[in-house]
């Protein structure tokens, strides 16, 4: 196998945005002087990389074929298939890379899931995404491959900041993604309609959300709210390594929302570790449990719940109210809390779904 | 007539330190389940009348504090004296379970067998155990018959630094484990008692025993060794049979305690260094006595990562670390 000609290009272009920040998709093309401005070194290992690439045939089939329909022509050829069949000039970037899960099931939300063509290698849904590039993930983002994708936004986390100093200096847009409460994910969903030229798809998935989870809040109002522990994570067959919501974050307020007291809500913290006396302490009335990652059959859900009996003495265990909720969705704070929150909810007040 | 009165003031000895060491053990492990984060109340924790399963009190001190301590007690005996075993075979005072690679191995054993729930569990018991171990005997076996190769006699003294290669593999499984996976293993690494009940104490302990009976075999030869395996085997020891023994039960007694409270770190340097401090250089006192000093000293620390930050917690490895980072870095300058 043969580099493609066009990866080689992108790949000078990255060397040369080390001197300088460009940011149209056009101004990647081989430039006379490009060669003597850009360090030598750097260049040498962009080609090398690049042929490694090809010759590793590690680009899936739709990367390569995103990438000729992509800048050789005008951008509109890849622009959504909706505004085309308008007749509209396309609005907003057109060639997404999304590196943070929950972003990247905002952006099919709001309808430009054809506009992706990159995700992290984390994404599982929509299952539209399994079929496209992977770019890496949080600590391992593949900075070649993103921009051999010629992406015009990329949507990343804050925490990439190695990655935003490479994309800025490769003259690429970004979306800076943070994790945050619960109202952070409409809050984002909106913006990314204003980063996406979406905006009123955006908005009415964003409203959408928010009157589900009014919804939702409105049916467990006035109820008693039952002291609740929020498991996230702990080791499959015992009480050990157990970690719990603290008072921050979007868990925290999807059960608070839902119904439930947090018994760690005190502590300032999105996770901690909870000991067996700080659980018997903490006397929860419910417990919910998040497994999620690998598939989760309903027998080892079961033997999560059996494992609690070993603190007979916690309410919620005396009384059978733990609880093992399974799905991806649980953990991402994405366009699907509400379903989370309609889950918890049932759990924490059955009577108010009868 | 000379040796049976150094016999008899040995014994006179041994029965005094092993006696004031003892009770100090135990006070300690004795106090430290009335010591935690939430105030309970003792009589309503013996109150027969209240049904266990509806007493938070006693489920707090039995199934949390309790179990923790002898946690703490077993890991910190088994780890410092593991370190006198190793120090001695090695003729290395900074040898221990940790600086030789042997924790490290144990730490993979175990990783393995909770990243990729193998669910072998051996008549009910869990496969941790016997996973770490494996990596405890895996890491130092190539040493083990380098040793003995050049002449049976030949343990290498300066070894030290080990378990670079078990912790390139540490490192390897973390980042192919998903990601909840890999935030517990990196927490388990530091070192955490907390193990909420006696099931895995009863799956360490039969290990443990193991290797203190072994250990019980040893002070004598190890004494002999420390001047050197041609002195020892002038006076009549089986130089080969002897180092296989100590360093198979200190690598039983190693793997047993990561298994059951991770790799926690420089228990078998400080401990065995403060008892020489205190009783001398005589293995037959510096072996039981650290066994004690290290119980002692680990359920100690474990008060403290529990009541240090309250309510919550920190990992006992760290607070072990910040004690014996700066201890074995006296010991490096002193040494050299």
């Amino acid at each position: 196998m043969v580099a493609h000609p066009e990866e080689l290009t992108a790949l000078r272009g990255v060397c040369r945005a080390d001197l300088e920040v460009r940011r149209d998709a056009g101004g990647l093309s081989p430039r006379a002087d490009s060669g003597a401005k850009a360090p030598l070194s750097s260049c040498c290992v962009g080609v090398i990389a690049a042929v490694w690439l090809a010759a590793c045939g590690a680009q899936p089939p739709a990367a390569r074929d995103a990438r000729r329909s992509g800048p050789a022509t005008s951008p509109a050829t890849a622009s959504a298939p909706a505004a085309r069949a308008e007749g509209a000039p396309p609005r907003g970037p057109q060639r997404i890379i999304s590196l943070v899960p929950a972003v990247t099931e905002m952006l099919y939300a709001i309808g430009a899931g054809p506009r992706v063509v990159g995700v992290s290698s984390f994404d599982t849904y929509p299952p539209d995404v399994l079929a496209l590039p992977k770019v890496g993930g949080l600590i391992d983002p593949d900075l070649e491959r993103i921009i051999t994708l010629r992406p015009d936004l990329v949507i990343v986390s804050e925490s990439h900041t190695d990655l935003r100093a490479q994309l800025a200096g490769a003259g690429l847009s970004m979306f800076p993604h943070a994790l945050g409460d619960l109202a952070n994910v409409t809050r984002t969903i909106r913006a990314l309609g204003v980063s996406t030229g979406l905006e009123p798809q955006a908005d009415a998935v964003a409203r959408a959300i928010d009157s589900r989870l009014d919804a939702v809040r409105s049916r467990v109002a006035g109820r008693p709210r039952p002291p609740t522990l929020l498991v996230f994570s702990r080791a499959p067959d015992a009480l050990r390594d157990v970690f719990v919501s603290g008072g921050v974050g979007f868990l925290h307020d999807l059960l608070e929302l839902s119904g439930g007291a947090n018994v760690f809500g005190g502590i300032q913290r999105e996770g901690l570790q909870a000991t067996s006396e700080m659980m018997l302490s903490a006397a929860p009335a419910v417990i919910i449990e998040l497994r999620y990652g690998r598939a989760i059959t309903a027998a080892d859900a079961e033997r999560d719940r059996a494992a609690w009996s070993a603190l007979s003495a916690v309410p919620a265990v005396r009384f059978g109210r733990v609880h093992v909720l399974v799905g991806d969705e649980l953990v991402v704070p994405g366009p699907r809390v509400a379903d989370t929150a309609e889950r918890m909810a049932r759990l924490l007040h059955p009577d108010a779904f009868r | 007539m000379a040796r049976a009165a150094a016999g008899g003031l040995i014994r006179r000895r041994l029965v005094l330190t092993i006696g004031a060491f003892g009770l100090a053990a135990a006070a300690v492990c004795l106090l430290a389940p009335l010591v935690g984060s939430t105030p309970i109340r003792l009589r309503r924790v013996f109150d027969g009348s209240i049904p266990f399963a509806e007493n938070p009190d006693a489920q707090i001190f039995f199934i949390a504090r309790l179990p923790r301590a002898l946690a703490g007690a077993l890991v910190g005996a088994a780890l410092a004296a593991s370190g006198v075993v190793f120090q001695a075979l090695l003729r290395n005072p900074l040898a221990t379970p940790f600086t030789l690679g042997v924790s490290a191995g144990a730490a993979l054993g175990a990783m393995l067998v909770i990243t990729f729930p193998l669910q072998i569990a051996l008549g009910g018991v869990s496969a941790v155990p016997v996973a770490s171990f494996a990596g405890s005997l895996g890491a130092g076996g190539p040493r083990n018959t380098r040793g003995t190769a050049g002449g049976g006699a030949g343990w290498p003294q300066g070894e030290r630094g080990g378990g670079g290669e078990q912790y390139a593999l540490i490192l390897f499984i973390q980042y192919i484990a998903d990601f909840s996976q890999t935030y517990r293993t990196v927490r388990w690494l530091m070192g955490d008692l907390d193990v909420s009940g006696y099931v895995p104490i009863l799956a360490a302990l039969p290990f443990t025993v193991a290797a203190f009976v072994a250990f019980a075999f040893l002070p004598r030869a190890l004494n002999l060794l420390a001047l050197g395996p041609d002195h020892a085997a002038a006076h009549g020891v089986d130089v080969q049979r002897t180092q296989r023994l100590a360093f198979f039960s200190a690598s039983l007694a190693t793997g047993a305690a990561v298994s059951l409270g991770g790799p926690v770190g420089f228990i078998g340097i400080v401990v065995p260094h403060l008892v020489r401090l205190m009783v001398g250089a005589d293995h037959r006192l510096v072996l039981p006595a650290s066994a004690l000093f290290g119980a002692a000293f680990l359920v100690l620390c474990d008060v403290g990562a529990r009541s240090l930050l309250a309510p919550m917690e920190l990992p006992v490895g760290i607070l072990t670390a910040m004690v014996g980072g700066p201890f074995f870095l006296w010991l490096l300058i002193r040494k050299s």
